[in-house]
């Protein structure tokens, strides 16, 4: 059993490489992540932000180099203590939105009273008798949100949280956003739509072809 | 959350999964009952004739049928990428095939309920050995589908001509067990010969390969 360290950094890549056949999606990461910190990791599509994301959340496996996550690089023993929201919903959309997280809930050991306050922190409503496939892709997102979070992760992983959300709904996934990271959790937030949170992001991490290629505390405008 | 607890939530969550949609119970019925009508439109057997040749039309109607349930049982894991949410949580991999292997147990014995009583009209039926016989035969010939069925399905999930696979990896391996559930029917229902040893191979092909499919399952899961 790796040991883990609870004073590392959140996440440290070294040289990590991920290959899909012949194709490099991540070309020799090397970076460290402090704790307790907003990433908002951005760039164009198919710079490996996905594929980043994914192998921090052991979905993927380097196919060489060492990824460390909360102190330990073996992701089987950290994974209770993770959220990760990808791009579809992970939601099975022939059940309730409650139905759903209680499910998932029983996965962490998660009470219901739990998965109905994850469900009301993303302002939907636990006693909806809709199905999540009825749902429209805004309530959709938001309650991937709530799945994501419903262990109350130390480590946060979100995959375009505000793809088709409205803008007002946007505003407020961000704010609670916000809340979690001020509770001293870690998030690596993969979007389009950074201005939503560069007021409040700590760093803005830049991909370009596999490659990390700038790390920065501002939002770089796009002629820089 | 034990082993136990989460494989039961797990079935529950897909028996009321199929339940609302009915995907796997509706395509298996209705392609079971046309192989039915379709074999006693071809053959018109005399009563012996019949006690001879009808274990393995039994069995092969049911093998088919079962493949139909055994493709959607992944596949609804895989809409909205929801496979993904499990594997990101700190479940163990064997509780989901336990899971998926016991809910197509029941659905298969669901058709095999319904379709026997056709059967024994179709074919006009009648058991010269010990009837009660034909309880563990379908029980055991029944796992021994579904448990291969559910692993290879499973391996088969991330191939781009899945419905294909699937039926090339399971029929070969099946071939001992399907011998097997179609001699101990045969030997009931002519009353020839005892169908203990076939039962007991039944009995032991099932152990085999309960036993192996769970020892290789995380393997399966974890593969990208």
């Amino acid at each position: 059993m790796p040991e883990i360290d609870s004073h590392a950094s959140a996440v440290t890549a070294e040289n990590v490489i991920k290959q899909f056949g012949r194709f490099a999606a991540l070309r020799g990461i090397t970076a460290e992540f402090a704790a307790g910190k907003m990433y908002v990791v951005l760039g164009d599509n198919g710079a490996g932000k996905t594929t980043l994301l994914r192998t921090i959340a052991g979905l993927a496996q380097p196919t060489r180099g060492t990824i460390s996550v909360l102190g330990s690089t073996s992701i089987k023993f950290v994974r209770a203590r993770i959220g990760y929201m990808a791009h579809p919903s992970m939601l099975y959309d022939e059940m309730t939105g409650m139905e759903n997280l209680r499910y998932f809930g029983r996965l962490y050991g998660v009470s219901s009273a739990n998965c109905r306050n994850a469900i009301l922190s993303v302002k939907l409503d636990p006693d909806l008798d809709r199905l999540v496939g009825q749902y429209s892709q805004g309530m959709r997102q938001r309650m991937s949100l709530a799945r994501a979070i419903l262990n109350d992760p130390e480590l946060l992983l979100l995959d375009e949280p505000f793809s088709n959300v409205d803008f007002r709904s946007a505003r407020e996934m961000s704010g609670l956003l916000v809340q979690i990271r001020d509770r001293g959790k870690t998030l690596f937030v993969v979007t389009h739509q950074p201005g939503l949170l560069e007021s409040v992001a700590d760093e803005f991490v830049y991909m370009e072809s596999g490659r990390i290629t700038d790390r920065s505390p501002k939002l770089r405008t796009v002629a820089q | 959350m034990s082993f136990l607890e989460i494989t039961r939530s797990t079935l529950i969550k897909d028996i009321r999964l199929e339940w609302r949609s009915k995907d796997a119970i509706n395509a298996m019925l209705f392609f079971a009952l046309l192989v039915v009508v379709i074999f006693s439109f071809s053959f018109d057997p005399d009563a012996e004739e019949s006690r001879r040749i009808a274990g393995g039309l039994i069995w092969v109607a049911f093998l088919f049928a079962a493949v139909v349930a055994l493709n959607q049982t992944w596949a609804r894991e895989l809409r909205n990428q929801v496979l993904d949410a499990y594997r990101v949580s700190p479940a163990p991999a064997n509780p989901l095939f336990l899971a998926k292997a016991l809910g197509n147990f029941i659905f298969v014995s669901i058709l095999e309920l319904l379709m026997t009583p056709l059967f024994v009209i179709f074919y006009k039926l009648r058991a010269l050995g010990p009837a009660w016989e034909l309880v563990p035969i379908a029980l055991l010939g029944t796992w021994a589908l579904v448990i291969n069925g559910t692993f290879f399905a499973a391996i088969s999930l991330r191939t781009r001509s899945r419905e294909i696979m699937l039926p090339l990896l399971l029929f070969p391996i099946s071939l001992p067990a399907l011998l097997g559930m179609v001699n101990a029917t045969t030997a009931v229902l002519t009353g020839d010969a005892p169908a203990r040893f076939w039962i007991a191979l039944l009995l032991a092909y099932d152990v085999v390969f309960t036993t192996a499919c769970l020892f290789l399952f995380e393997l399966v899961l974890e593969a990208e």
